[in-house]
């Protein structure tokens, strides 16, 4: 049984590193544990706890800026920011529910070691795009600061992108700080109903490349569709696109009717306003509708948004009937959800990438985590020179390698 | 300036590798007559000269990996180098290094409209990527003021801005993809045509090193639809306090313009006189505030920034009613470095990053140097980032004038740091800010940085003397002291 360790200060944080660096112990490190069965299972020494480390230290809703420390609770921030009529423009998703948890105990910690970016990530950037500054312990017990609290900052390398998506194997991250946006005044959701992948990605694509700036773009095949929570949704008895555009009031009555002049030609459309619409992209975040059989294996795809067809053509023709899927980001991520297979079916889902982009898998059980590459395997050039930039911060190997399938 | 001292031997060895370098260019491709090399002596911060030991100009990536492969064995430093505008001295030669300038690299390979990205090579201007997809309606959004005449792999490597970078982000949040060839020659692929790159964000990474982890060969940018409309309002203020005021108003309403620039009342007349472009006269600060999108949408937030702005006290409001209007209202700001370049013999240009509320604060104190200093000094802003860019008027033929200009950038910039900002918004560090370093980072920052500087060049090799006070040896920062012993606060929480 491994041995948890919970600091509640980041000196005590460094202690522990220090004393793990020592003893040549490695640690798995942990904020609200809701992610715990995402990536290689692997057994550390020691658990580091960072979930004591929380509470927002700065937040200065004039200058959409907000520091807090590393175990602070997602929906803490979302709801002081919400106060300030603000948000966290990327929209990150809750992954409690992909492994069978309750909502509600991810940290911003887990959030930006995943780099994880909801639907609006096509049109306000990824978790790592809001990532500014940074204070962590190193895997040399020493406290490195990078970044800071202004958004223009060129100085220096940009350590904030190297930890957001590291899974935690570079450092102990404790402290976070984040550019914030204002929440939209209105959102609206335009929903085509009966379009097949072809043309629903096309529509989609079509949506991303017009003046109308959407910040939502997905599309749920019809057995998908139909285990959605919104009545318009289920109702549809057929596939659903959606398209959601949010801003001032005017201009989003404005860009909807003009999406729907160009797209709803000769299609079923409807529309979703304010409360429907957040349920929708809610469930396309958390992928919902693809969750309810808790024994299929979870993929996340991201591919050239011009492939999402192809590739899931593909996917459905290796793979056969059992293939589920649905596209966000205008066809640029494919969520798969596959019946149990030994393999999690990885040699057809990476070759059905022959476009170009990545494949991850998300959850399966812990033995076929174990025999499966969770993480996209890396040309090997590539992967010596990611082996020197973490043995450039964590020396010995401390931090979350087995996560990720590394050696020390 | 000190850089690091020049290598006797690798000077010595000159013949040599202008031999070998033939080897691998053809002979034009290889410039080492002086009056040649003199065109590379120094990039846009020009107080700062040197001449290259040796120019190459590679053209494809074949060439310029055995270029570094070569520089590798040889144990010689490498400089990058694309059209040359920095403005922090990031492409400054050294006496014992080659600069390797990549204005061959001058093609767009892939404009990819179903993926909305274009894929170019790195010596292409910023300008002209936009100019190969205007035609469909679309355009690349970073805009940084040198956009004729820089190249995108100079704009990845420095993580450059624009005014429009408020709304549409910076370089490094519209890169999807590169290609760079590491010292020793190894060619490596980061990203592609999708989002969020596999692995460690390596591409965050490369974007704004300034040329000390790779060469970039290659790059892939996404490109957006140009919006139906854009505006201007032009506001006159009688303090800065009130013009700071209005654009807290501003982003307090929830509103990102897709720019906001302040100028102060120096900058406002040495633009006016230069430009001609009518801006009122008797204000202290002057906001420009642009808004785009929908024709709806700005109609709808021109009427609310309206507001806001007479709220803050404006004693000047001006809304652009056609697209010419739009356009003289951002010439005066567009001159404003040549305008003061014509009523000073030479300026000194600064970069500073401020949380946007202190800048009453900054400006106040940056008018009390000025006095002190004796040296003039006019503040153009891009605000909305809280980005400031004072500019320090100097005669670099008065004996120690430079000396004193560069005093007085160091103790704004010390100020922006102190009020919570940083030393370089865009510009990058180079060698220009480089020893102002320890001002915000403390020595296990920066050995971290260099750590990670170890992990693509190991001796160093590539743009030394850039970016960092002191060089530490690799294998002293890999030294590791580690002492066995007890798991520390026993009272510690455990289960």
């Amino acid at each position: 049984m491994t041995a948890t360790v919970k600091p509640g200060a980041v000196a005590e944080v460094r202690d522990v590193v220090a004393w793990a660096a020592g003893e040549q112990k490695p640690l798995e490190i942990v904020g609200g544990g809701s992610k715990r069965d995402f990536g290689q299972p692997f057994q550390a020494a020691y658990r580091l706890d960072l979930s004591g480390l929380a509470g927002v230290t700065l937040y200065e809703p004039a200058e959409m800026v907000l520091t807090a420390l590393a175990g602070t609770r997602l929906t803490e921030i979302e709801a002081l920011l919400a106060e300030h009529g603000q948000e966290l423009p990327f929209e990150p998703g809750d992954w409690g529910p992909i492994y069978g948890l309750t909502r509600g105990a991810s940290t911003l910690g887990g959030v930006i070691a995943c780099n994880l970016s909801g639907p609006r990530r096509v049109k306000a950037g990824a978790a790592r795009d809001h990532f500014i500054g940074l204070a962590g312990i190193s895997g040399r017990a020493e406290v490195i600061k990078s970044g800071g609290r202004v958004v223009k900052n060129v100085t220096g390398y940009d350590l904030c992108k190297l930890l957001a998506g590291s899974h935690g194997q570079l450092m102990a991250l404790t402290e976070i700080t984040l550019k914030v946006g204002p929440r939209a005044e209105k959102a609206r959701t335009l929903l085509l109903f009966g379009l097949d992948e072809v043309r629903g990605s096309q529509a989609l694509r079509s949506a991303a490349g017009s003046p109308c700036e959407p910040s939502g773009l997905a599309h749920l095949p019809a057995a998908v569709a139909a285990r959605s929570r919104v009545d318009l949704v289920v109702e549809a008895g057929t596939s659903v696109t959606a398209i959601r555009v949010e801003g001032p009031g005017p201009s989003v009555d404005y860009r909807l009717a003009r999406l729907k002049e160009t797209l709803a030609v000769g299609v079923r459309c409807e529309e979703l306003h304010s409360m429907r619409s957040r349920k929708l992209w809610a469930e396309v975040r958390d992928v919902a509708p693809l969750l309810p059989d808790a024994g299929r294996q979870l993929w996340r795809l991201s591919v050239p948004p011009a492939s999402a067809a192809e590739v899931a053509a593909n996917l459905r023709q290796d793979l056969g009937e059992g293939v589920e899927l649905l596209f966000d980001w205008a066809g640029g991520l494919i969520w798969l959800a596959l019946p149990a297979l030994a393999d999690a079916g990885q040699a057809h889902v990476r070759a059905a990438l022959a476009g170009g982009g990545h494949a991850t898998l998300v959850r399966a059980d812990v033995e076929t985590r174990g025999r499966v590459a969770v993480f996209p395997p890396l040309a090997p050039g590539l992967a010596a020179l990611e082996h020197r930039v973490r043995a450039a911060f964590d020396p010995l190997g401390l931090f979350n390698l087995g996560r990720l399938g590394l050696a020390a | 300036m000190q850089m690091p001292p020049p290598e006797a031997a690798t000077i010595a060895r000159r013949p040599r590798l202008v031999e070998r370098l033939r080897g691998i260019l053809p002979e034009d491709a290889v410039i080492v007559a002086e009056d040649a090399l003199r065109a590379y002596e120094c990039d846009g911060l020009s107080a700062y000269r040197q001449l290259p030991l040796i120019v190459v100009l590679p053209e494809t990536t074949e060439e310029v990996s055995a270029i570094l492969r070569l520089c590798q064995a040889e144990g010689v430093k490498i400089v990058p180098r694309g059209a040359g505008t920095s403005l922090s001295g990031g492409a400054l030669p050294l006496a014992d290094g080659i600069t390797l300038g990549l204005g061959k690299f001058n093609r767009i390979l892939d404009i990819d409209f179903a993926n909305r990205c274009v894929v170019a090579q790195p010596g292409v201007t910023n300008l002209a990527i936009t100019q190969a997809v205007a035609h469909a309606g679309f355009y690349y959004a970073p805009d940084p003021s040198s956009q004729i005449a820089c190249t995108i792999g100079g704009n990845v490597a420095e993580n450059s801005g624009g005014v429009h970078c408020l709304k549409y982000g910076l370089t490094t949040n519209n890169l999807l993809g590169l290609e760079l060839v590491l010292m020793g020659g190894e060619v490596v692929r980061l990203g592609g045509k999708h989002l969020d790159a596999e692995g460690l964000d390596l591409l965050g990474l490369m974007t704004g090193s300034e040329g000390l982890l790779g060469v970039i060969t290659e790059v892939t940018v996404r490109i957006l639809r140009r919006p139906e409309t854009a505006r201007a309002v032009l506001a006159g203020f009688a303090s800065s306090e009130a013009a700071g005021d209005c654009v807290a108003r501003i982003i307090g309403a929830g509103i990102i313009p897709a720019g906001m620039e302040m100028m102060d009342r120096f900058a406002i007349h040495a633009a006016d006189d230069f430009a001609h472009c009518g801006y009122p006269r008797d204000v202290e600060a002057l906001l420009i505030i642009e808004l785009d999108g929908p024709e709806v949408e700005v109609e709808h937030l021109l009427d609310r920034v309206r507001e806001l702005a007479q709220a803050a006290g404006a004693t000047v409001l001006r809304l652009s009613r056609d697209e010419a209007e739009r356009v003289a209202f951002w010439e005066g700001r567009k001159a404003a470095f040549p305008a003061v370049g014509r009523i000073s013999p030479d300026y000194y240009c600064m970069d500073g990053t401020i949380p946007r509320g202190r800048l009453p604060q900054v400006l106040t104190a940056i008018g009390e140097m000025s006095s002190r200093y004796g040296l003039r000094c006019a503040n153009v802003f891009h605000a909305g980032d809280g980005n400031l860019h004072p500019l320090i008027l100097y005669d670099a033929n008065v004996p120690g004038e430079l000396a004193l200009a560069e005093e007085f950038g160091a103790e704004i910039l010390k100020l922006c740091v102190a009020v919570g900002g940083v030393l370089t918004g865009e510009h990058g560090v180079g060698v220009e800010k480089r020893d102002l370093m320890g001002v915000m980072f403390n020595d296990d920052d920066l050995k971290q940085q260099q750590r990670v500087k170890c992990a693509f060049d190991p001796d160093h090799r590539l743009n030394p003397g850039k970016v960092f006070p002191v060089l530490h040896r690799c294998a002293e920062l890999g030294r590791l002291h580690v002492q066995r012993g007890r798991l520390p606060f026993p009272d510690l929480p455990r289960f």
